[in-house]
């Protein structure tokens, strides 16, 4: 078949990227290449829209092993181990077929993880639906629930934490991240880079079927008579290869028969044969006909744009391929030595002994588009007036009620416990915390990882919801008592090509970046999500922060739940009685315009490394950070965690009850302590320049607001427990 | 004491189980699949997870595995087998124990802890203990067991059943059975009650840690009651 402009263009690419692959191959590319070209040069593989604002964001630090560009970051957490970790996006996959989209979202980021070399120890997961009424979110919210437990449970991985947000403007396109932490020994980390002429290119896994083939060739009509059996372009997981692939792989990476490894992930055998060579400035031939495959007459083309999961290519030393088969067959999976890397510096792919494909690899990597999008920036609206009779004819409980049971704040144990979070039995604190926390495998440390998202914030700025996200990450991992090491982001935005949206993501970048360099918190790994669009609509921008700190001594990891009558209650930080973009306010009020609430990050960090010290010095009892749905909801939570009542002082600030109890400024956390220890506590706060009051007194079993309202702990868990069991049955 | 874990291909509690027994004072080795003869051993495991995909009938594939047939004799010869979770699916599949394991009845994976009353501590694994109520831990997608009424009144007749799921008092209700299993019944033994199947996992209850310690609990008291 002839290429031409048009068959390009239903490839997905662009009429003047068409001319640039003709001008830098000074010839035509035949539909195999183009192929190539559609897969290695698409938004998700070349970051094209992205590329020049991902550069600005800090990426080192002394803790620091990996950072950005190798199949997940790594981090040091001393004595010789490591964690890998990254968050990626299966959207839109995700939206058509919900159970496979996400399933093979948990399997695809669990295979960059073990790729490393580093054996999964937690897997944590941030998605999104449109509202409750809309008619598609009840099964979307199922079928993703069982497609996540269902390859993470059948590996054998925890699901230690996780977010669930529901907002109209995911009614067309949902989100889904998943997050995977894997634990390596320093010296045993596994890359990408190939090395050496004439060393074995190996196939292993599953073999290659006509399954998750570019999606864009499905729109080109003239490839009918070509595919006759066209499968869905989503493609189907088998979480049960994987196990075995990950046991295989960890049993050869135990020796030293690895070069490099890279697993096919998007665009499979093409992006992963290319990465290598690229990486290892090395050419790569491979001999198609050597390809495990899963159907009859597959041509070149599918077999390059397959993305049939649970696969890898690995680069051998020479002599080791007999060492490397019996490992694999020991696991009944494909082993094929398929080619070599030579010094041509192309990629040069043979079929039915005739050469297919010759592309100088150069110019896939390096020449592909990068593009300087135009975009808009965002103005800072302007603050609510909100009357004080409005507020003042709210009362309390009905407030309350209705924002613990609020979708976005409820419980999400339904959800959680259709995870496995237990298995490898080193989960210490499980889902519903503000952190997971594992075990370091027979060590003391600990591991706290949390993921979060603040779409309200963004949309309404995002500069500042940029910054917001980042410092949730940080809070919720001191809040377990754990040290912020670094994040990776999966940033979920509408179309590049529209400046409001390249605008959104702009601004968020330069905000996660402004927060995660002022915390000292580098993001070392992360994905970009663009086209989460229906029509012309955009979705609310939604960048995921995944944090990951350390515990050196998990004995003194903390969770929220109250633990003793008569302790005290501390807010840590200055309530301001921000509204805007509150829950309040676009829930009980129905204002969805103002500014989000102002990121103070010397605040943040200060306050931050004072309950690290407090808990450190072992004054901490218990602490939560406040965060959506504000004051009263953060310590309602701690009273139904610990199964605890309350009474609540009368606020000597000034501002109004409703503000004060329900307003979401940044940078507070509440934490428990004795009483007996009120001085020695508040000299560090007064040390270290920290605001505090005292929020009350721990009681057994009711909470007492201003000596007027009363609200028993069952009532409290009743509001906060019951609305997504009951939405999803 | 010696013990041995099996691992089949999708096991995924084989370390967990190695850890715990480990801890407690077995002597332990892990199995492969495929090898013919099991060494020699005190107490064989079956561990939890999803052999072979568990893509058929849960456990049918492993049950058919090379080092079952020697694990079948062992059984029959009197040896301890204990199978967990996935590991008692296993064994339903063998016909070690009777019955069958379907479907959570609410059709979802669920992982959480419960409670479960022992009925008969006339055998090796829980004689001695000085509790009649255990806190365990579930994590499956096929727990709800059933049998006909006639292998009900068989495994009655006989105090094969090892286990019920309740309250923490020790109440039989059915408001405390997660997945639906006939009388709430959570494990089983074989005639001789040698053989144990059981969903919930006390290996992943042996520290304070965790999710709790009754699982410790259980650990040693069966290391002593072989002993």
């Amino acid at each position: 078949m002839e290429v031409n402009e048009q068959i390009a263009i239903d490839h997905g690419l662009k009429s003047d990227e068409y001319k640039k692959i003709c001008k830098l191959l000074k010839r035509t590319p035949n539909i195999t290449e183009l192929g190539i070209f559609s897969a290695m040069w698409n938004e998700h593989c070349s970051y094209k829209s992205s590329r020049l604002h991902l550069k600005k964001l800090p990426t080192k630090g002394k803790k620091v092993i990996q950072g950005p560009g190798e199949n997940a970051g790594v981090i040091d957490i001393e004595d010789g181990d490591a964690i890998v970790f990254k968050i990626e996006s299966h959207n839109h996959p995700s939206f058509i077929e919900p159970y496979q989209g996400a399933a093979t979202g948990v399997g695809g980021i669990m295979r960059d993880v073990f790729t490393m070399g580093a054996r999964p120890i937690a897997n944590l997961n941030s998605i999104h639906f449109g509202s409750p009424q809309h008619k598609k979110t009840k099964n979307l919210l199922r079928g993703v629930v069982h497609g996540i437990g269902g390859y993470g449970n059948c590996m054998g991985v925890p699901t230690i934490a996780g977010q669930t947000s529901f907002d109209s403007s995911y009614n067309g396109n949902i989100l889904v991240n998943a997050m995977t932490l894997g634990l390596v020994k320093k010296n045993k980390i596994f890359y990408s880079k190939a090395a050496g002429l004439n060393k074995p290119v190996i196939y292993v896994g599953s073999k290659t079927g006509r399954d998750g083939i570019h999606g864009a060739s499905m729109a080109s009509a003239s490839f009918d008579d070509k595919i006759e059996e066209k499968k869905p372009t989503v493609q189907v997981g088998d979480p049960f290869t994987e196990k075995l692939l990950l046991e295989a792989c960890l049993e050869l990476m135990a020796g030293d028969s690895i070069i490099a490894i890279q697993d096919m992930g998007a665009a499979g055998l093409t992006s992963s044969s290319i990465e290598m060579a690229s990486k290892g400035n090395l050419g790569i031939e491979i001999d198609l006909n050597k390809v495990p495959c899963r159907e009859t007459k597959m041509t070149p083309y599918e077999i390059m744009l397959s993305e049939s999961q649970e696969r890898m290519l690995i680069v051998l030393e020479n002599g080791k391929e007999e060492i490397a088969k019996k490992i694999f067959d020991k696991w009944n999976l494909d082993f094929a030595v398929i080619g070599k890397t030579t010094n041509s510096k192309n990629i040069e792919l043979f079929f039915n002994q005739e050469q297919v494909v010759k592309i100088p690899v150069n110019i896939l990597v390096e020449n592909s588009p990068m593009y300087d999008r135009k975009w808009k920036k965002s103005k800072l609206p302007k603050k609510n007036k909100i009357k004080n009779e409005v507020l003042n004819k709210l009362k309390i409980n009905d407030v309350l009620k209705k924002i613990l049971s609020n979708q976005n704040i409820c419980s999400k144990e339904w959800i959680w416990q259709q995870y496995d979070h237990t298995v490898m039995g080193d989960t210490i604190q499980k889902p519903g915390g503000d952190s997971g926390v594992v075990r370091v495998h027979g060590t003391n440390k600990a591991v706290a990882a949390s993921v979060d998202s603040s779409a309200v914030y963004c949309w309404a700025h995002p500069l500042t919801g940029g910054k917001q996200v980042v410092a949730e990450s940080w809070r919720n991992l001191i809040s377990v008592g754990a040290k912020p090491i670094a994040i990776t982001n999966c940033l979920n935005f509408g179309s590049p090509e529209k400046e409001d949206n390249m605008g959104e993501f702009v601004e968020c970048v330069q905000g996660i970046g402004e927060a995660s360099k002022y915390l000292n918190f580098p993001v070392v790994s992360g994905n970009v999500s663009f086209y989460n669009q229906t029509k012309d609509v955009g979705i609310k921008p939604t960048p995921s922060i995944g944090g990951v700190g350390l515990i050196q001594d998990y004995k003194k990891m903390i969770s929220m739940d109250l633990k003793e009558v008569d302790n005290l209650v501390l807010i840590i930080g200055k309530t301001e009685g921000h509204i805007d973009q509150s829950l309040f306010a676009r829930t009980i009020l129905d204002e969805k315009n103002g500014p989000p609430p102002e990121v103070n990050l010397f605040n943040e960090k200060n306050n931050g490394e004072s309950i690290l010290n407090l808990i450190d010095k072992g004054y901490v009892k218990s602490a939560h950070d406040i965060s959506l749905g504000g004051l009263l909801v953060a310590i309602s939570k701690m009273c139904i965690k610990g199964n605890k009542g309350i009474k609540i002082n009368k606020s000597k600030n000034l501002i109004n009850e409703i503000e004060y109890f329900f307003a979401e400024d940044q940078g507070r956390y509440l934490i428990e302590i004795n009483k007996g220890d009120l001085k020695e506590v508040t000299k560090i706060l007064d040390k270290n320049s920290v605001h505090y009051e005292e929020l009350g007194i721990i009681t057994k079993n009711d909470m007492i607001i201003n000596e007027k309202t009363k609200l028993t702990i069952d009532e409290l868990k009743s509001y906060y427990t019951k609305w997504l069991s009951k939405y999803m049955s | 004491m010696k013990s041995s874990v099996i691992t089949f291909p999708g096991s995924n509690c084989d370390r967990d189980m190695d850890v715990a027994l480990k801890k407690f004072g077995f002597s332990n080795k892990m199995v492969w699949h495929d090898d013919g003869e099991l060494p020699k051993s005190d107490l064989v495991v079956l561990p939890g997870g999803f052999s072979y995909g568990d893509y058929l009938r849960c456990g049918s594939m492993a049950s058919k595995s090379k080092i079952m047939q020697s694990v079948i004799n062992f059984a029959k010869s009197g040896g301890l087998v204990m199978g967990i979770c996935n590991g008692f699916q296993i064994l339903v599949e063998t016909g070690l124990v009777p019955g069958v394991l379907l479907r959570n009845k609410y059709l979802e994976f669920i992982c959480k802890n419960v409670f479960v009353k022992l009925d008969n501590k006339e055998n090796t694994y829980f004689k001695n203990l000085n509790k009649d109520v255990l806190e365990f831990h579930i994590a499956h997608n096929e727990g709800n067991y059933f049998c006909t009424k006639d292998q009900l009144k068989e495994i009655k007749d006989n105090n094969q059943i090892a286990i019920y799921y309740c309250n923490s008092e020790g109440k039989i209700e059915n408001q405390y059975n997660p997945n639906g299993s006939i009388k709430n019944i959570a494990g089983i033994f074989n005639k001789e009650k040698n053989v144990l199947g059981m969903m919930p996992h006390p290996e992943r209850m042996i520290d304070e840690s965790l999710s709790g310690e009754d699982g410790s609990l259980f650990f040693k008291n069966l290391l002593n009651n072989i002993k």
